[in-house]
């Protein structure tokens, strides 16, 4: 998302002398990168302006119209219940984007301040923290989303929580390397001759340059987070109907494609292979770029 | 000499490992007075930069420190963590080796100048600022209102020793470590660099303490040398350079090359631990 972004940003008049935010992207991204980047933009746009863009209400049903296929009036068709599916896309996008971005968001939070920590302590404290991250590792996301929704029955924010503490060690485990390497590298110890705090040195002098690995980790994993929360949604134990999401369409959509209506389905199936594609795609990139730069 | 500000009285590192006990310092003493510069020399290996991480207590822990470490009377080993904090950032100030190892790539110089005082000392962005600037200009860097929007990758070595010399100096210590400060750099950046930490050093009467290899830049600008071999100081005094008392001093000192003489083999130094320690049995 913050690549995407990215790309709606001008090229500022000084991008002759230095190179511009749009240039440095497509230097990191190649082609491909830049490509998935600006799907990923469109799609997000659409998601976020979904009230003003979707041609429809997304949640009301036109019975004499169910189960259209596609038409003039509805491009993609449409549901069991005749609601318009290009709508339930926009509308299901953005909880398909908004709810794994809020576990990475707090897994990559938790998860980078673990990492430093351990990093940073070494000895016992290391020891304790790797420990429970590999506890956590060992455990598929998919239990901690069920065990998070045994405990406070289904909805979008449980799965979110449950995911986000199964995503915690697939960024602190790469940063805590990161930050072991930084560590010992001899711009730490001025610092800490200069006077410097621990904590100050770990989060002023190490964090900044251990962030590009922190992004890039991130954003890979939020293509694992997509498709988990839709396996949560398509079990339904995520989010609720009629609530429009791209897992739970999937769901709905799998008894009319056995009638001979596969659009719903497949519909928001492609949506959620090409949402992950993108973002892998660019986490991908990211990651290469975080390492060659090393 | 008056009285010392620093004063290292048989100091020893001993390094435990599984195996076997090895000192890598071996009763090392010296004594610094303030205002006043001791060079200390020594080939690769004898201990010179394990001096320095044992007055700022840098050594890894694996170390076992004895001996007795003062400054301006305070024993350094025994400091509790906070005072060990203000000793290392109010009272000394060390340059090292390799400058652009020694800052963080990702910020600013302005950053890395100003940050700790700000941080800890309860000054203003501003007024670092300004004694910044200042301080960069009188170290012989140019344009220091742009260099501090710089980042490191930006200037060249001898730019950034003079950065880090500056950033020494603003933090106002009282003693200044320097090792090795002109090694990584070409001999024009050497004669530089070394001019104007000597100058300020004078100018604002600190003490240093530089580690070299190069004993005729150590004699230049030092009251006095020491010489270190295999974390012994074997002699130490003002006149070492000029009359050698030592046998492993009158060989190193044998065994620079001369601009005027043409040698097909340069010297090679035939002093060794077996003839160091059968000397230390005699004495």
């Amino acid at each position: 998302m913050t690549i995407s972004m990215e790309k709606t940003v001008k090229t500022p008049a000084v991008a002759a002398r230095q190179p511009g935010f749009l240039q440095k992207g497509y230097e990191r991204l190649g082609l491909a990168g830049s490509a998935a980047a600006l799907v990923l933009l469109f799609v997000s746009l659409s998601a976020a302006f979904a009230p003003l863009l979707a041609p429809y209400d997304p949640d009301f049903p036109d019975l004499l119209a169910a189960l259209s296929g596609p038409t003039a009036e509805h491009p993609l068709g449409t549901d069991a219940l005749g609601r318009d599916i290009l709508s339930r896309l926009m509308w299901g996008a953005r909880v398909t984007l908004a709810g794994p971005g809020l576990v990475i968001l707090l897994s990559t939070v938790v998860g980078t301040v673990l990492a430093l920590v351990a990093a940073w302590c070494g000895g016992r404290v290391d020891t304790v923290i790797s420990w429970v991250l590999d506890i956590l590792f060992a455990v598929p996301g998919i239990v901690f989303a069920l065990i998070s929704v045994a405990i406070w029955g289904p909805s979008l924010f449980t799965v979110v929580a449950g995911l986000a503490v199964a995503y915690i060690p697939y960024v602190a485990r790469v940063v805590r390397g990161a930050g072991l390497r930084e560590r010992n590298l001899p711009y730490v110890s001025a610092a800490w001759l200069q006077g410097q705090s621990g904590a100050g040195i770990t989060f002023t002098q190490i964090l900044p340059n251990v962030q590009g690995i922190v992004i890039a980790q991130a954003i890979s994993s939020l293509g694992f987070a997509v498709i988990d929360l839709a396996a949560v949604s398509f079990l339904g134990l995520g989010v609720q109907p009629p609530t429009a999401d791209l897992g739970l369409m999937v769901k709905s959509g799998f008894d009319s494609v056995l009638r001979g209506h596969p659009a719903e389905a497949i519909a928001a199936g492609v949506l959620i292979i090409l949402i992950v594609w993108c973002v892998t795609v660019i986490g991908d990139r990211l990651t290469t770029a975080a390492r060659s730069m090393r | 000499m008056s009285e010392a500000l620093l004063a290292l009285d048989n100091v020893r590192a001993v390094l435990h490992t599984r195996h076997q006990s090895q000192a890598l310092l071996n009763g090392v003493s010296f004594s610094i007075a303030k205002g006043e510069a001791l060079g200390l020399v020594g080939e690769s290996g004898s201990g010179k930069s394990l001096t320095t991480r044992a007055i700022t207590r840098m050594l890894d822990p694996a170390f076992e420190v004895s001996g007795s470490i003062t400054f301006d009377g305070a024993p350094v080993l025994s400091m509790t963590p906070s005072e060990l904090r203000s000793y290392r950032s109010m009272d000394i100030g060390m340059i090292f080796q390799d400058p652009r190892a020694h800052v963080n790539p990702v910020h600013t110089v302005g950053d890395f100048l100003t940050e700790e005082l700000v941080r800890n000392r309860g000054l203003t962005r501003d007024e670092v600022e300004h004694r910044a600037v200042a301080l960069l200009d009188e170290v012989g860097v140019r344009y220091p209102e742009r260099r501090l929007t710089q980042y490191p990758h930006e200037l060249s070595g001898g730019m950034l020793q003079r950065v880090m010399i500056a950033s020494v100096l603003l933090a106002e210590p009282r003693l200044i470590l320097a090792d090795e400060p002109t090694t990584a750099l070409d001999v024009t950046a050497q004669s530089d660099v070394m001019a104007i930490l000597d100058e300020q050093r004078r100018a604002r009467g600190l003490s240093l303490l530089f580690i070299t290899h190069d004993l005729e830049l150590a004699a230049a600008c030092c009251d006095r040398l020491a010489v270190m071999y295999a974390g012994e100081i074997v002699e130490q005094g003002a006149h070492v350079y000029e009359s050698p008392g030592h046998p492993y001093t009158i060989e190193l000192l044998g065994a620079r090359p001369s601009i005027d003489e043409r040698l097909d083999r340069l010297p090679v130094l035939r002093y060794n631990r077996d003839i160091h320690e059968q000397l230390k049995a005699e004495a």
